[in-house]
């Protein structure tokens, strides 16, 4: 006879139903992705989640652990997939097997698995990339639109297996700098906001060409989280608050040597960091108090690095460094307890 | 009255109700089953202690079984007829462990024990005199837990009670007896809060009824007089599960908090179920001793879910043969509700005092059909919490048995309610993982108890070895100073005297050590006449031997 402990019903849910709400939150923000990059990312992305699954699959093994509970909940999936946006849309096949390999393994597994890595998996797989192969990590083409697209899908399948541009095309033509570096390196040269945003080609409207609007798809994705009741307001806010406060402050004290707000909260990786990355449940902090500290701390931190930091993007570092913090974020943070005082 | 302002409390859940099933149509009084299994415990506290044999014949209303502690509360023969067994049987508890159960094979006569007591005129009565009552009569708490209900009308020395509140929340799924109750028995609640009222001298008092409940807040509130509406206010609560719970409840009602480890009755609080009001006007206004309750029988795999008026006793699979149980479909039967139920495994285990339910699940309505998948620290958990705990450190710590952090995280403060669990997206059973460490803990807690005694016992012998000791030491240095002192008197002389007096001691002993017999303390006559024999037979030799 079995001892059955209450309660003895559940509703339908699943960690599996929370990472597919996340893929499905994505969509936009692939979709403008592709939009403005082309289908780079397809690529990118069918590469990160095959080998995901692959090296989790044989992690698990060697693990003596069973496959289809671990394969079939999607975290593997939703890892790939961020991974993949994080690279930029021209890279050859084996930076994105490196960075999904890296973060299954490394990341997650040599940690227990689900639920046990302290560090966010992707993060840590984009960081190894950034850092071991930056040539290749930081050569983004330009932002262009449908009707006049260099590189087509063949082109860029071409290039992923070959690393073969195609004939009459060099790096310097396809490529540029991110509007993120190239503020970074321009204000650095003497140049003024207000000059630099004035080129509309590079800087679009507000933040970036066609990375205002890939942010901004991020955004809806991370409301619908939000309204599924996926993720809680409190880090993404929390975050934004934190990045909008310094930039702010910044922009207010010299306004010609600090970008202003908008070009932080809508440039680079915000939103998807803000929605997608700082939010995952297994690295970041999980009482309410904590979880707001935890998110403006990241906000600050991108800031730092971006713009007195080595790197133009700072949301993989932030991240990773408040992973650290954590542990001691949630035991300062506790929810007093009913019936207790309010001091602890 | 109606503009209270209420208070609130944090997480709980929004959940279906289910209650409309089991509340078509009447209360049907289940008919008297051949035989009653009638458990000596069925509250918490000591077991009563049966105070009839077999083949006695009891009648309705008589004493059963006394309450020999305290904490405890008497058992009486719901029906009359005659005890056939006393015995162990399988009964309603967590563990799934039988206990000892009067067994009673009814005549169907249903008669009454005669000269019942009645109060009418209660509040002439002395508030000690009507515990008595309330305490003979066998009321335990009928919302679930089961506490002797006379010690919750006990405040105890210079404790006033302020507010006295009847908890109708209800906030179980699927079970509506308490509904019911109050639809049909207002004037009997409001008689037995006016009881109890007296016994504690309580200034107000609050019934808390969830609004999913229109009817049984309207039919309290039409059955009070006007005087009464002065001082009792039905007060509709929002529907949100645990609001039933005591703690949750009187936050809700009065936005106070019961501060860890303590009881309602430390702000000034005392809160009881409405069946134990109404059970409070059945045993001092009519002599009714608790004997019956209404029950719940619901769920998905019976045809005709609804409230029955059972006798205590009566085996669960009688009533669930009135409500048409589909044989084939039922996966689990609970008593209790959803969330907080006990699996039921016979389901000849008998209806007892705190049956509140018997919600029967077919296979794909239960829980644990999802293996658990590890925590991914989603936090749900700590959202849900009415106690604002964090549910996955508890976890956490428990799963490692790291029972001191358990308790840095204030597991006690934990109470079951089930919500953790209930939205878990990894399928966890967290409330298991919390009763384990109390009761680890509890457990821990008694052997170091028991070794605690054991070392003071131990340290004591210490004690009294090492003061034997010094004493002999003190007594023997004494001895040589006398000695001494003797010696310089007369030296030889004494030491001669002494040593031949030693010397004549040792020789006695030795005497009578060989004379003496040994062991021939318990023997048997068989024994004893071998040894007779013996020593005749020594005898005989001796006498015969030259040599001595």
């Amino acid at each position: 006879m079995s001892i059955i402990s209450s309660p003895h019903i559940h509703p339908h849910n699943s960690i599996s139903g929370v990472m597919l709400n996340v893929c499905f939150a994505l969509i936009p923000g692939i979709a403008a992705h592709v939009y403005f990059f082309g289908t780079g990312l397809i690529i990118n992305m069918f590469i990160a989640i095959t080998t995901a699954l692959l090296t989790e699959a044989w992690v698990l093994k060697l693990r003596k652990r069973p496959l289809r509970p671990s394969l079939m909940d999607g975290s593997a999936l939703v890892t790939a997939m961020l991974i993949a946006l994080t690279l930029p849309p021209l890279v050859p096949w084996w930076i994105p097997f490196i960075g999904s390999a890296f973060a299954m393994i490394f990341a997650k597994h040599l940690y227990g698995g689900l639920g046990q890595n302290p560090f966010n998996p992707a993060m840590v797989g984009f960081a190894v990339l950034l850092i071991a192969f930056p040539l290749e990590m930081t050569r983004w083409v330009h932002p262009q639109l449908p009707d006049t697209y260099h590189l087509s899908f063949i082109d860029y399948l071409r290039y992923s297996l070959t690393s073969l541009l195609p004939a009459g095309y060099n790096y310097d033509a396809l490529t540029m700098a991110t509007p993120l570096d190239n503020m970074k390196i321009q204000l650095s040269l003497g140049q003024t906001v207000e000059g630099l945003q004035s080129n509309q080609a590079i800087m679009g409207k507000v933040a970036g060409k066609g990375w205002e609007w890939i942010n901004l798809m991020f955004l809806l994705g991370g409301v619908f989280l939000i309204l599924r009741r996926i993720i809680t307001w409190h880090i993404p806010l929390a975050m934004l608050a934190g990045l909008a406060l310094i930039a702010g402050i910044s922009h207010l004290l010299a306004p010609n040597h600090y970008a202003p707000i908008l070009f932080h909260l809508l440039g680079g990786a915000t939103m998807l960091g803000a929605f997608f990355i700082a939010t995952d449940p297994v690295t970041a902090s999980t009482t309410p108090k904590g979880r707001l500290l935890y998110g403006f701390c990241i906000g600050l931190l991108i800031y730092i690095i971006r713009v007195w930091g080595g790197y133009p993007d700072g949301v993989a570092f932030a991240v990773l460094l408040m992973n650290m913090a954590v542990p001691t974020i949630d035991y300062y943070t506790q929810p007093r307890v009913f019936g207790h005082d309010r001091k602890q | 009255m109606s503009a209270r302002k209420l208070g609130h409390f944090h997480g709980g859940l929004k959940l279906s109700g289910h209650k409309q099933v089991s509340m078509t149509g009447e209360v049907t009084t289940s008919p008297i089953p051949p035989q009653l299994i009638i458990p000596i415990q069925q509250h918490i506290g000591a077991p009563a202690e049966p105070v009839v044999s077999v083949g006695d014949r009891v009648k309705k209303g008589q004493l059963i079984a006394k309450m020999e502690a305290t904490v405890s509360a008497p058992v009486h023969a719901p029906t009359s007829g005659t005890v056939s067994a006393i015995e162990e049987w399988a009964v309603p508890h967590p563990s799934g462990l039988p206990n000892t159960c009067i067994v009673i094979d009814t005549d169907g006569q249903d008669e009454w024990l005669e000269d019942r007591a009645t109060h009418s005129q209660f509040h002439l009565l002395d508030p000690e005199e009507l515990r008595k009552l309330i305490r003979n009569a066998g009321i335990v708490g009928l919302g679930g837990a089961g506490f002797p209900a006379y010690l919750k009308l006990q405040p105890g020395q210079g404790k006033l009670v302020d507010t006295l509140i009847l908890n109708g929340a209800e906030c179980e799924p699927w079970i509506s007896c308490d509904a019911l109750l109050m639809q049909q028995r207002a004037r009997d609640i409001i008689d037995g809060l006016n009881i109890m009222r007296h016994a504690v001298q309580a200034n107000e008092c609050l019934i808390g009824i969830e609004d999913n409940k229109p009817e049984a807040i309207q039919a309290l509130r039409n059955s009070l007089t006007d005087d009464e509406k002065r001082y009792i206010d039905v007060v509709a609560v929002p529907t949100r599960y645990p609001t039933g719970g005591e703690k949750q409840l009187i936050k809700v009602l009065t936005d106070m908090e019961i501060p860890s480890h303590k009881l309602p009755i430390d702000i000034g609080v005392i809160c009881h179920n409405v069946g134990t009001a109404a059970a409070v006007a059945d045993a001092v206004i009519r002599g009714i001793p608790l004997i019956s309750r209404y029950v719940t029988v619901t769920g998905t795999a019976v045809a005709k879910p609804h409230n029955l008026h059972a006798l205590f006793g009566t085996p669960m699979n009688f009533l669930l043969q009135q409500c048409e149980v589909h044989e084939g479909k039922l996966g689990r039967l609970l008593m209790g509700g959803p969330m907080m139920g006990i699996e039921i495994h016979d389901r000849q285990t008998p209806i007892i005092k705190t049956t509140n339910c018997l919600l029967t699940l077919q296979p794909q309505d239960i829980a644990d059909d999802h293996i658990p998948l590890p925590c991914i620290r989603c936090g749900e958990c700590a959202r849900a919490c009415p106690a604002q705990l964090l549910p996955q450190q508890l976890y956490w710590w428990s799963k490692a048995e790291d029972f001191d952090k358990v308790q840095d995280y204030n597991v006690f403060d934990c109470i079951e309610c089930g919500c953790c669990a209930y939205v878990c997206p990894s399928h966890i059973p967290l409330v298991q993982y919390y009763r384990f460490a109390k009761t680890e803990i509890w457990q821990q807690e008694r052997d170091k108890q028991k070794s605690d005694r054991a070392r003071q016992r131990h340290e004591f012998r210490q004690f009294r070895m090492e003061q034997k000791k010094q004493e002999d030491e003190e007594r023997r240095r004494k001895k040589k100073e006398l000695l001494k002192k003797a010696q310089g008197d007369k030296p030889d002389e004494a030491k001669k005297s002494a040593i031949e007096e030693a010397m004549a001691r040792v020789q006695a002993k030795k005497q009578q050590q060989h004379t003496a017999t040994k062991n021939v303390d318990d023997l048997t006559d068989a024994q004893r006449k071998q040894v007779e024999e013996a020593d005749a037979r020594r005898e005989r030799l001796n006498k015969d031997d030259p040599t001595t």
